[in-house]
């Protein structure tokens, strides 16, 4: 386990030796220390590597991650593995807004609850959500998961594409174009396994399944009171 | 029984184009959607005038004397710099709204003349990183086709805000250019109309925006420039926000930028044109004291030498070119006119970018279409364009006396018009008056 103490050292140095290890490093396992908020902790992260970050962080952490599997012990703020592409990043706290955006692939796990747009314009990623997401979450979500074991804020899967949302408790509105779907014993199978991946408990039957209703697919006059 | 033209009179409030317009809407119910820039008549540079040389100025000789054209971008905190041999860039245009060919061509061009040509919404295409030795990849609100990986292998990243077009509103791309290729790039269903962000999903504002720059610049270990591009509508705010939030280089696009596809209402009523943008741009560097140390990159509606001399007179250090290097590729000739008569249109007036049905096959992803256009013709067009544009930029310097295109400055330039003299912040002819600023 290497720990760099970013207290002592620049996030500029501890970034650049994330980015220069080879794919076959033995430098696997590396914690973090006193991160105090800082933003842009781990981002653009190419290798099969695990990091642990011991306390809060400030915005995109793991932002683009590819393969690493990235943990953070403690609260994020904004764009937390925002675009990701590979790879495994968890929150045991709490996310604030705009976790997961634009994210393609890979897993996040948020332990706590997320903040207003999680999962805005996903395009494949899978977002877990031990508790409650805010307003506007997978607002254009194009494709991947969104699961959130709590409630879910206000327009949910506004102006959505092809994601697919999973909720337990209340949706507080759909957004345009965002409806209620039959949650089949298929969908059920596949959510166990994403909660099981996320190791959140939960039973998937008592979830809900939202999706998009594809009716502005194409421009058309009669749609204009959707906007 | 036969018409008087005598007592035929058209209304100024209501002419025919107005009740054509209207007529549309009533039919159909949805604005007009339509591709190419503004066709109303707006101040431009063709409203200035250089001076030249005279018994107080020295010109340079035209065949013997060397006027320098080179210009480097990203000097502030980027490792490696963008070097290029002209400032005439090719502005940022996606495939998708573009054919494959065109953008092929493009790259092959900007490669042979030592420019840079740019990415746009939906990502980097193999054929264009190729092609293009020096490739801008924009990161814009919609992320389609956003990758860590060709963030790395771009040259510098530019983070657009907007576009002249349409500042304040997002991509459009109708569901006859969405084909299998474009949408699996965009990660889009086949055959949807599509409509991109218009705001980042993860920032807002300029204080976010200084740490969404510093992400990316962490990503790339700080070598690239990062540009960020604004729609020319409050430049003289936007200007110092993009520099205090960290920007290498600003790109500013005036209203007559053109577009693949957007609503005519914002095409024609939104934002300003480049001749006030580019010295309300330039006014704000100089007063940060940052003027050439955050380059400043212009465009919309830069057509000839001409503009691009001015444009650098009046501050800018480069130039971006979209619409007129689709014309050089071959938009609006007058070839395949049958095809032009079957959009409704004819050569000269077309503007259908956004049917995916161009005639000369430069936006579209129709294979018949696009193989009208061989990349290494239109690469070869695109190469003599720019050639005959830096040979006029060259001209207009040397006769001004300048050894590097760099060196021209307002004061080389007059205004034709009143107007003209206010925006751009230079004498009317034959008067030292600048309205505004006093003078008689």
């Amino acid at each position: 386990m290497i720990t760099v103490d970013l207290a002592a050292a620049p996030l500029r140095d501890l970034n650049r030796r994330l980015h220069s290890l080879p794919a076959n490093t033995n430098e696997r396992a590396w914690r973090i220390t006193n991160p105090k908020g800082a933003h842009n902790i781990a981002v653009g992260l190419t290798q099969g590597i695990e990091v642990t970050i011991d306390g809060h962080v400030g915005y995109y952490c793991a932002g683009m991650n590819q393969r690493a599997h990235v943990t953070v012990n403690g609260e994020c703020g904004w764009g937390i593995a925002e675009n990701m592409m590979s790879g495994v990043v968890r929150v045991k706290g709490n996310a604030s807004q705009a976790a997961g955006a634009t994210g393609h692939g890979g897993l996040l796990v948020i332990e706590g609850d997320a903040g207003a747009r999680c999962g805005i314009s996903m395009k494949g990623i899978d977002i877990v959500v031990g508790g409650s997401v805010g307003h506007m979450s997978a607002f254009m979500a194009q494709a991947g998961h969104l699961v959130v074991s709590g409630d879910a804020g206000p327009a949910l899967g506004d102006s959505i594409y092809e994601a697919v949302l999973y909720v337990q408790g209340r949706v507080a509105s759909l957004g345009a174009d965002c409806i209620e779907k039959e949650m089949t014993g298929a969908h059920q199978a596949a959510l166990a396994r994403l909660l099981e991946q996320a190791e959140i408990t939960a039973d998937a039957t008592r979830f809900r399944r939202y999706g998009s209703a594809r009716k502005l697919y194409h421009f058309h006059t009669d749609h204009a009171d959707a906007y | 029984m036969t018409v008087d033209p005598r007592l035929l009179r058209e209304s100024a409030t209501f002419p025919r184009e107005v009740l054509a317009e209207i007529h549309r809407a009533a039919d159909e119910g949805l604005y007009y959607i339509r591709g190419f820039g503004t066709k109303r008549k707006l101040p431009t540079f063709d409203d200035l005038v250089f001076l030249g040389a005279s018994l107080s100025r020295y010109p340079l000789e035209g065949y013997r004397e060397r006027c320098d054209t080179s210009v480097t971008l990203g000097t502030r905190f980027a490792s490696k710099p963008i070097e290029l041999k002209i400032p005439i860039t090719i502005a940022g245009m996606s495939f998708g709204a573009l054919g494959a060919h065109a953008k092929e061509a493009l790259g092959r061009a900007a490669t042979a003349m030592g420019t840079s040509t740019t990415t746009g919404d939906g990502g980097m295409t193999e054929e264009e990183r190729r092609s293009s030795k020096t490739l801008v990849y924009q990161y814009l609100p919609s992320r389609y086709g956003m990758n860590p990986d060709d963030l790395r292998r771009a040259d510098a990243i530019e983070i657009v805000v907007g576009q002249g077009a349409k500042p304040g509103g997002g991509g459009m791309l109708l569901g006859m250019k969405i084909t299998e290729r474009v949408a699996g790039m965009r990660t889009l269903p086949v055959g949807i109309d599509q409509r991109s962000a218009c705001r980042h999903p993860d920032w807002t504002g300029p204080d976010d925006l200084t740490i969404k720059i510093q992400e990316l610049r962490e990503i790339t270990d700080w070598e690239k420039p990062i540009y960020v591009k604004i729609g020319a509508t409050r430049p003289q705010y936007d200007v110092p926000l993009a520099v205090k939030a960290g920007a290498d280089v600003i790109v500013l696009d005036g209203m007559q930028g053109g577009t693949a596809a957007t609503q005519d209402v914002f095409i024609e009523h939104a934002g300003i044109p480049l001749l006030p943008a580019v010295r309300l741009a330039v006014e704000a560097l100089q007063e940060l004291d940052m003027h050439r140390k955050v380059q400043l990159i212009v465009s919309g509606g830069i057509r000839t030498g001409a503009d691009v001399a001015k444009a650098l007179a009046m501050g800018a250090d480069a130039v971006s070119i979209g619409t007129a290097a689709l014309v050089a590729l071959g938009c609006n000739r007058p070839e395949y006119v049958a095809d032009y008569h079957a959009l409704g249109t004819e050569p000269g007036f077309c503007h259908h970018c956004h049917t995916g049905r161009c005639p000369v096959g430069v936006t579209t992803q129709i294979p018949e279409l696009e193989a009208r256009l061989r990349p290494e013709q239109g690469a070869r067009r695109m190469q003599n364009f720019l050639t005959t544009m830096t040979l006029e930029l060259q001209t207009l310097a040397r006769a001004c006396g300048k050894s590097h295109v760099l060196n021209l400055e307002p004061e080389d330039m007059v205004a034709l018009t009143i107007e003209a003299a206010a925006m751009a912040g230079v004498p009317l002819a034959g008067t030292n008056w600048i309205p505004g600023r006093g003078g008689l």
